[in-house]
């Protein structure tokens, strides 16, 4: 609970037990305090953004031991009001309604339908004051991380009493890293003093910060003409420290923007670069295969609701074995009987696409579906301050590398990769030695829809589940194919992680819409020069 | 002889009879056409407009119809595929006789339908809001014009936030890039500086925004309140928000305020990184008015689902689709003329407690409303006009239609009259 976080209490534990007896009769009395009571009720009758405003200031300055919680419902979302009574009470979902409780004493009043009570709404200035109460009741929270969140907040807050607090908190932390912490949002709040020496020495302070916050200060303070130019000056030299400092970061970002896209294209690109290297089939229900991948995570999201977290590890192999068997249902169905005509593989293809896409507005409505990113893959990752990598990009770009691994590792050291080498080199031959190339056919189209299944784990995350999914990668995975070679894997990987890095440094200079341009008559020019890619497939296959 | 006669009578009874009742089958109902993909890309937003119509057409024939007759709805699949709005448009109107259309999404749609509504004369009400510098005698635009939509949203970010950097970013197609060039100049005439506007535009389904969003967040951090006026198409717009979150951006540092994301759209997302972004529009489902709470219920009944939303170009239909009712009624009788002519100056109760009237331009009034989006993926109203906002068809903020009007009553009967030169320049909208 809340409220032992807030104090951190040492002592004797006769006393401990004394106190915590004490303390459960406050507790209570507290708990089912009148003025706390009052101010919730001011609350929920507050017409006016200013008005809920004042009412959580003063739930803040209660001291009541749930006011922390309070609060957080509110910032959350989870405050709700009566429609009857007009009372306050938390509401969370539960079925078609809600199941809703007391926010003081925290007792269960029932469930209620969705249409009986009615959300107190938030703005985004009443959020952000919010934060900012809540960060001062967390500024003596026992988890050091929460702390550091709190300090920093209130360094952004630009309010100056607030100096004292954080300079006498400084003197009771033990924790290095906090009191560093302290130290700047102390710096940081000081940029606003009034003295000019002050001033300069608190520029000096954070003149190695990286965050926007600090840097937009900076920016203000190097441009206010009403300050001496002594402090404009050290703001300037400051601002340029940071930005020399942003502009090495910048390059390395665009790099992993470029992998991280270049990774998604490999994701796309590499199971088509199976069907297609296999028999030369192409085709182009491959992006549907993907959709059906992504389609498979919201499903396993939707029967496992409580596990999101977990959502994903479940449903890769769903996802390879639901698309595999389509894939393979395709092959046996319709593909085996155009071997060899790859115009009509090609239409028949692009109807079972079709089909596929008008098959899941059917079943799933044409609406686009939710997928939650579970909560390990949200946010970023800071490397060192002011250079940050988001976790979603980063899991994805291993993730990529895992299969592209696996895949090589399938195709060198079992039997069914060696097979399907040995026919993709020499059909004939193969035959000759006793493999049934027909059934090798049938496994290795499965394997590439298998994957494409898995990229539609990945793509879930990033963007749309939607009927329509598929077409948006099915040109960008045969772009992937063709310019990296056909029917070879590394070149699959080279090609798409390159495209990937050229479109992002073009993107910043040129714009998304010319640099998609410039890469398409790029490859059409290098296609014309060399018509098998970047990495021709060797041996009698390629001339036959 | 008088055998004969009676015969002749008996005859001519019974043939006055079934002349009667074959007229009476024949005109028992009035063709109501329904214009909306329900397959391919735009089915996400327009399958939902469909069946607004039937439910509004359902609830009509309850009251006993229009003029004593039934309606009767024609749903034609155009399957997002803008030369074929023009074909099933044409067949509406040449071969099922419809009486008026209810139908388009996207401003290629509009303008693939228009010659046609045109040559056949036909009705058309369009429902979404749209960059404006159209105004034709048979169309209907009761969506937001740019200025009951952009510019009070920009007017919002700038008097109520303060801010002072401006990134247009949008998708590029007609819409955006006319709306952003008409930000644009309403910008500088404020006194925004060149250098504080800056302008993206990013193709269809655009999934990769990790530079994008860097360099928002590069822009933001030169110490001015920075805000992103977003004009990205639907799908796009998912991982916008996703990246925006993920680099650490949230609301309150970096506003966002979108054109094109509803209550619908944000249905199909997981809404945790767009909590406290903007949305400028003239209805949301989260208005508490009567009317409001009546048409969501009724919504839940006729499509058996309490969770679906109802959004914005629903209440255009519904406010478009009472027009015509109206104006039919006004004027007795189904003919595109006289509908046309009936319908300026008609008006009816919106979703928000107030009344939309049809103006001479073919646009109509509209409040404007700026909602926050929330963890339940609706939006809470921050701010509204004081009143209702006149569609403009032709922008003041651009210099090649400043001079341009439209008003489509006696003695001007003009969509795009020239007040300087005196001149009306036909049908010719660029």
């Amino acid at each position: 609970m809340t409220f032992f976080r807030s104090r951190r209490r040492k002592g004797g534990r006769a006393r401990l037990v004394t106190g915590f007896l004490a303390f459960l009769a406050f507790a209570h009395a507290a708990l089912a305090s009148p003025e706390f009571a009052e101010t919730l009720e001011r609350l929920g009758a507050a017409k006016s953004y200013e008005d809920r405003l004042l009412a959580a200031r003063r739930l803040a300055e209660s001291g009541h031991p749930n006011a922390l919680a309070v609060l957080g419902d509110l910032l959350e979302g989870r405050l709700y009001t009566t429609r009857t009574d007009g009372r306050v009470v938390v509401a969370e979902t539960a079925g078609e309604g809600y199941a809703i409780r007391d926010p003081a004493t925290g007792e269960d009043l029932g469930r209620v339908g969705r249409r009986d009570v009615t959300r107190i709404g938030l703005n985004n200035q009443l959020r952000s004051s919010l934060r900012m109460l809540i960060a001062k009741l967390r500024l003596e929270d026992d988890n050091k991380s929460r702390r550091l969140a709190a300090i920093e907040e209130i360094g952004r807050s630009g309010d100056a009493e607030m100096i004292d607090v954080l300079a006498e908190l400084a003197g009771r932390e033990h924790d290095d890293k906090i009191k560093k912490a302290i130290e700047t949002a102390i710096a940081v709040l000081r940029l606003d003093a009034e003295d000019a020496e002050t001033r300069i020495a608190a520029i000096e302070a954070v003149s190695g910060n990286m965050s926007a916050h600090v840097r937009a200060k900076l920016t203000r303070l190097a441009g206010d003409d009403s300050l001496d130019a002594e402090t404009r000056e050290a703001a300037a030299r400051a601002l340029e420290r940071i930005e020399a400092k942003a502009e090495r970061y910048e390059l390395l970002s665009t790099m992993f923007f470029g992998l991280s896209l270049g990774s998604v294209l490999v994701l796309a690109a590499i199971g088509l670069s199976v069907t297609f290297g296999i028999k030369g089939v192409i085709n182009m229900a491959h992006g549907e295969l993907i959709m059906l991948g992504a389609y498979t995570t919201y499903v396993v999201q939707q029967a496992f609701p409580s596990a999101i977290d977990y959502s994903l590890p479940i449903a890769i192999p769903a996802a390879f074995v639901v698309s595999g068997l389509v894939g393979i249902a395709i092959e046996r169905g319709i593909v085996r009987f155009l071997y060899g005509r790859p115009l009509e593989t090609l239409l028949a293809t692009f109807g079972v696409s079709l089909i596929l896409q008008q098959t899941v507005r059917t079943v799933f409505s044409p609406l686009n579906r939710s997928v939650t990113t579970p909560s390990w893959m949200s946010g970023s990752i800071e490397i060192v301050p002011g250079f940050a990598l988001t976790l979603n990009r980063l899991y994805i770009l291993a993730f990529s590398l895992v299969v592209f691994a696996l895949l090589l590792l399938v195709l060198r050291y079992t039997r069914l990769g060696l097979e399907m080498r040995a026919v993709t080199q020499n059909r004939a031959m193969a035959k000759a030695m006793g493999i049934r190339s027909d059934r090798v056919d049938m496994l290795a189209f499965g394997l590439g829809a298998g994957i494409a299944g898995v990229a539609g784990v990945a793509l879930s995350q990033l963007t749309n589940v939607g009927p329509n999914l598929g077409q948006a990668y099915i040109v960008d995975s045969f772009m992937v194919v063709v310019f990296g070679g056909v029917g070879n894997l590394w070149g699959t990987l080279v090609s798409g992680l390159g495209l990937g890095v050229v479109s992002k440094l073009l993107e910043p200079e040129v714009g998304a819409v010319l640099a998609k341009i410039l890469v398409l008559v790029f490859l059409i020019l290098f296609i014309q020069k060399r018509p098998s890619g970047l990495f021709p497939q060797k041996g009698r296959a390629a001339e036959g | 002889m008088i055998k004969n006669e009676k015969l002749k009578l008996i005859a001519a009874v019974a043939a006055l009879v079934s002349a009667a009742a074959g007229s009476a089958q024949a005109q028992d109902t009035i063709k109501v056409g329904i214009l909306h993909s329900l397959s391919g890309t735009m089915a996400i937003s327009e399958t939902t407009l469909k069946d607004t119509m039937l439910m509004l057409i359902e609830e009509q024939n309850k009251k006993g119809g229009v003029l004593g007759k039934k309606l009767e709805p024609v749903v034609v699949d155009p399957a997002s595929d803008w030369p074929l709005f023009a074909e099933k448009a044409r067949e509406l109107l040449e071969v099922e006789k419809v009486a008026v259309v209810f139908g388009c999404w996207t401003s290629v749609s509009r303008k693939s339908v228009l010659p046609v509504f045109e040559e056949l004369n036909g009705l058309l009400f369009y429902p979404v809001q749209y960059e404006g510098e159209e105004s034709s005698k048979n169309v209907f635009y009761t969506g937001a014009a740019p200025n009951q939509q952009a510019i009070p949203a920009v007017d919002y970010l700038m008097n109520e936030l303060g801010v002072e950097r401006w990134v247009l970013a949008g998708t590029d197609y007609v819409y955006p890039r006319t709306t952003n060039r008409i930000l644009e100049t309403y910008l500088k005439s404020k006194g925004v500086a060149d250098s504080d506007i800056m302008i993206n535009y990013t193709p269809f389904g655009h999934s990769d925004w990790q530079s994008i969003i860097a360099e928002i967040k590069r822009f933001g951090s030169a110490g001015k309140k920075t805000a992103v006026v977003s004009t990205i198409n639907g799908d796009a717009n998912v991982p916008f928000y996703k990246e925006l979150a993920n680099q650490g951006i949230s609301a309150e540092d970096i506003p966002v305020v979108a054109f094109s994301v509803g209550e619908e759209e944000l249905s199909g997302i997981d809404t945790g990184p767009l909590v406290g972004h903007l949305a400028a529009w003239n209805y949301f489902m989260s208005l508490p008015t009567e009317e409001n709470d009546e048409f969501i219920e009724k919504w839940h009944a006729f499509i058996g689902d309490s969770k679906r939303v109802t959004n914005d170009p629903m209440e255009a239909h519904y406010i478009g689709f009472n027009m015509w009712v109206k104006a039919v009624e006004k004027a007795g009788t189904t003919d595109p003329a006289a509908v046309q002519e009936a319908i300026i100056g008609v008006a009816v109760p919106n979703l928000s407690g107030g009344i939309a009237t049809m103006m001479p331009n073919h646009h109509i009034t509209k409040p404007v409303f700026i909602g926050e989006i929330q963890e339940d993926g609706q939006f809470e109203i921050v701010w509204e006009t004081p009143g209702t906002v006149v569609g403009d068809a032709w922008s003041d903020y651009l210099p090649s239609s400043k001079d341009i009007m439209a008003d489509w009553t006696p003695p001007l009967m003009c969509g795009n009259y020239n007040v300087k030169t005196g001149q009306c320049s036909g049908q010719k909208y660029e």
